[in-house]
């Protein structure tokens, strides 16, 4: 026996390692990896090195700030020039997607939908990685202490770049989305399909679960599409670079991260989003070309007629009020336009209604709207002035109302704007939205607006244009 | 410290002892290099001075016990720092297997020259790669991907950067 175990002393060792580590594997792997758990030894051995890393690492980022910022200034002057030149040219662009982006926050009040907001960040630089090809875990100088918590989303301007696993007392590491273990929802961003942008073990990203009979094609941006509950939702993520038909029934849409992982040294971590609705304030006050354009008069459209060559009864439901009380219950259609025919006046009720989870807001309409409201409320009006969530009070609102203003009841469906020029099929805005608990109800008991001739004041006591 | 030969079938091959700093701050000090230098270099992730380090003590020593010993304690640490989603033990299983075999081929050729070093290197971190695919992909199930022009590259880069590093640290060999 002592023969067997001398002969072959170093087999039985090394036997018995890989043994033991086998086990701990088996052990380990039977947890959940990332259930949160972190193992002492592991918090032990990070915990000790990471102050002096941070340490290596803000030292020398201070001198390489030094020699950034005093010694080494060649070219700065033209670079300057050249920078200036930029923000020229980026303040008329900003112009332009200011007044793209108030549209579009109109939209979304319109339509109920809530915006994710990134509330607070935590600025984080990285300081190490995890030194494997098959592991891209990043570690970040900030931790527990510093509000860090799991799950959290970690972005850079240019897009995001994963998520918290693990935290540490002063720093945490993060897995990012080209890792093998990652899992972001992603969508394309033009033609809006989703799927989940997943890495691999040699740091490709792809797009997953896009059906093969989608069109895509290689440059379209992809951003997050928040079904993750980890990014909010439209933060860059990439570009698709190739797209091949993959397994199964779904494409293979390769996406090169726009953020560069292998490079990146300074993160935001996001440790909070907000969830609400679009701040009507910061919509900004109504241009008086928009009011102006609303209260010239139209030619207002025939009322919808039976075989009979009569009006069809109760053709005025779902139409908002104008001055003429509109009762009856139906579908509003053209004939919206006959409850309101007098809406060249302004009206005094707001001029719309919002319809909370619904899909149906509340637009104001040019001219005849193509309405399919079907209301269970059936007739909107607001002859009482009934308060908006915003600085412009409805009632208040000197938006008269050239065709028929239509308004969603709840649980009421689209109403599509008529097509055409008309600043009136804008969405309203989210300041003429009445909340349901202050929308009046409908009936004829309703009392209309005592003196339809003359036009409330706009917001800000500005007086609203003749 | 005394000169410990080893009688080999061909000729005498010396045996090389460090001291204890040596032992514990070497492997220390190259686990931190690689983690927090080395992986934030793109084009220099591909390099591992942990594993060079296992080679260069297993085949320094030429004792297979204290080399699986060396490559286990290394490859854990290596581990440590790898992340949640990478169990304790995958490069403490291949840097054990590493340094067994290299320090028992140790007792068999001669491994001071620059040409046999990368050779040895160039093979073993192939084996390393091998063994840890085996081990994600067999024991844990992970879907690896494995790329014979990349471990080749891989594996090439590694060998001559090697030759420097077993150079330097022949510095910290006691007899």
């Amino acid at each position: 026996m002592d023969t067997f175990l001398g002969r072959y002393k170093n087999l039985i060792v090394l036997a018995a390692i890989l043994f033991a580590q086998i086990i701990a594997l088996a052990v380990q792997v039977h947890r959940p990896a990332q259930g949160g758990d972190t193992r002492l030894l592991r918090l032990w051995a990070i915990s000790a090195v990471t102050p002096v890393e941070t340490a290596v690492v803000h030292t020398q980022k201070w001198v390489d700030d030094i020699w950034k910022n005093y010694a080494y200034l060649r070219g700065v002057r033209r670079e300057n020039r050249e920078l200036r030149a930029e923000i020229d040219r980026m303040k008329v662009e900003d112009a332009r997607y200011a007044e793209d982006a108030r549209m579009a926050r109109r939209v979304q009040a319109l339509l109920a939908f809530k915006e994710q907001y990134v509330d607070t960040t935590v600025a984080a630089q990285v300081i190490g990685t995890s030194g494997s090809e098959q592991s891209r875990i990043l570690y970040l100088d900030k931790g527990l202490n510093d509000g860090i918590k799991q799950d959290m989303a970690v972005i850079t301007p240019a897009g995001i770049v994963g998520k918290i696993v693990q935290v540490f007392p002063d720093s945490s590491q993060v897995l990012p989305i080209n890792d093998q273990f990652s899992g972001v929802g992603a969508a394309l961003k033009s033609s809006r399909l989703q799927g989940i942008l997943r890495g691999s073990s040699n740091g490709v990203t792809t797009l997953q679960y896009v059906m093969s009979d989608e069109k895509v094609e290689p440059g379209e941006e992809v951003i997050t599409s928040g079904g993750d509950r980890i990014f909010p939702k439209g933060l860059p993520v990439g570009k698709v670079v190739s797209v091949e038909p993959g397994k199964d029934l779904f494409l293979n849409i390769r996406v090169v991260p726009s953020a560069r992982l292998d490079q990146v040294e300074e993160v935001l971590v996001v440790t909070k989003i907000t969830e609400k609705m679009p701040d009507s304030k910061d919509l900004g006050p109504l241009r008086a070309s928009d009011i102006l354009a609303e209260r010239l008069p139209t030619i207002p459209a025939k009322p919808e007629v039976d075989a009979a060559g009569k009006p069809k009864p109760g053709a005025a439901s779902g139409t908002a009020s104008g001055t003429t009380p509109a009762t009856g219950t139906g579908t509003a259609g053209r004939s919206g336009a006959v409850a309101t025919s007098a809406a060249n006046k302004p009206a005094t009720g707001s001029s719309t209604a919002a319809a909370p989870k619904s899909n149906g807001a509340a637009t104001a309409t040019h001219g005849t709207p193509i309405s399919t409201t079907a209301g269970s409320a059936g007739t909107q009006k607001a002859p009482k002035p009934a308060a908006a969530d915003g600085t412009r009070p409805a009632g208040t609102v000197a938006k008269p109302l050239n065709g028929a203003g239509t308004a969603t009841a709840p649980h009421a469906s689209t109403t599509m704007p008529a097509p055409g020029p008309s600043p009136a099929n804008r969405p309203a805005i989210g300041n003429e939205t009445t909340p349901p608990s202050k929308r009046s109800k409908p009936g004829p008991e309703q009392t209309p607006n005592p003196n339809p001739q003359q036009p409330s004041p706009p917001p800000n006591g500005e007086q609203p244009p003749q | 410290m005394p000169f410990r030969g080893s009688l080999t079938s061909r000729d005498q091959v010396a045996v090389y002892e460090f001291g204890w700093p040596a032992i514990i701050f070497i492997p220390l000090v190259a686990v931190l290099i690689q983690i927090f230098i080395l992986g934030k270099i793109p084009f220099l992730a591909a390099v591992n001075l942990p594993f060079m380090v296992t080679i260069f003590f297993a085949v320094a020593r030429r004792n297979p016990i204290s080399g699986c010993l060396t490559g286990c304690a290394i490859g854990l640490m290596q581990d440590l720092f790898a992340g949640p989603s990478h169990p304790l033990g995958m490069y403490g299983i291949a840097l054990t297997i590493i340094g067994y075999s290299a320090s028992s081929l140790g007792l068999k050729i001669d491994v001071e020259n620059p040409g046999s070093r990368f050779i040895i290197t160039y093979i073993f971190f192939v084996a390393h790669q091998g063994i840890y695919y085996g081990v994600a992909h067999g024991l844990l199930g992970q879907v690896q991907q494995w790329s014979w022009s990349h471990v080749a590259v891989s594996a090439l880069a590694n060998a001559v950067i090697g030759i420097f590093v077993f150079k330097f640290l022949d510095r910290f060999k006691q007899r």
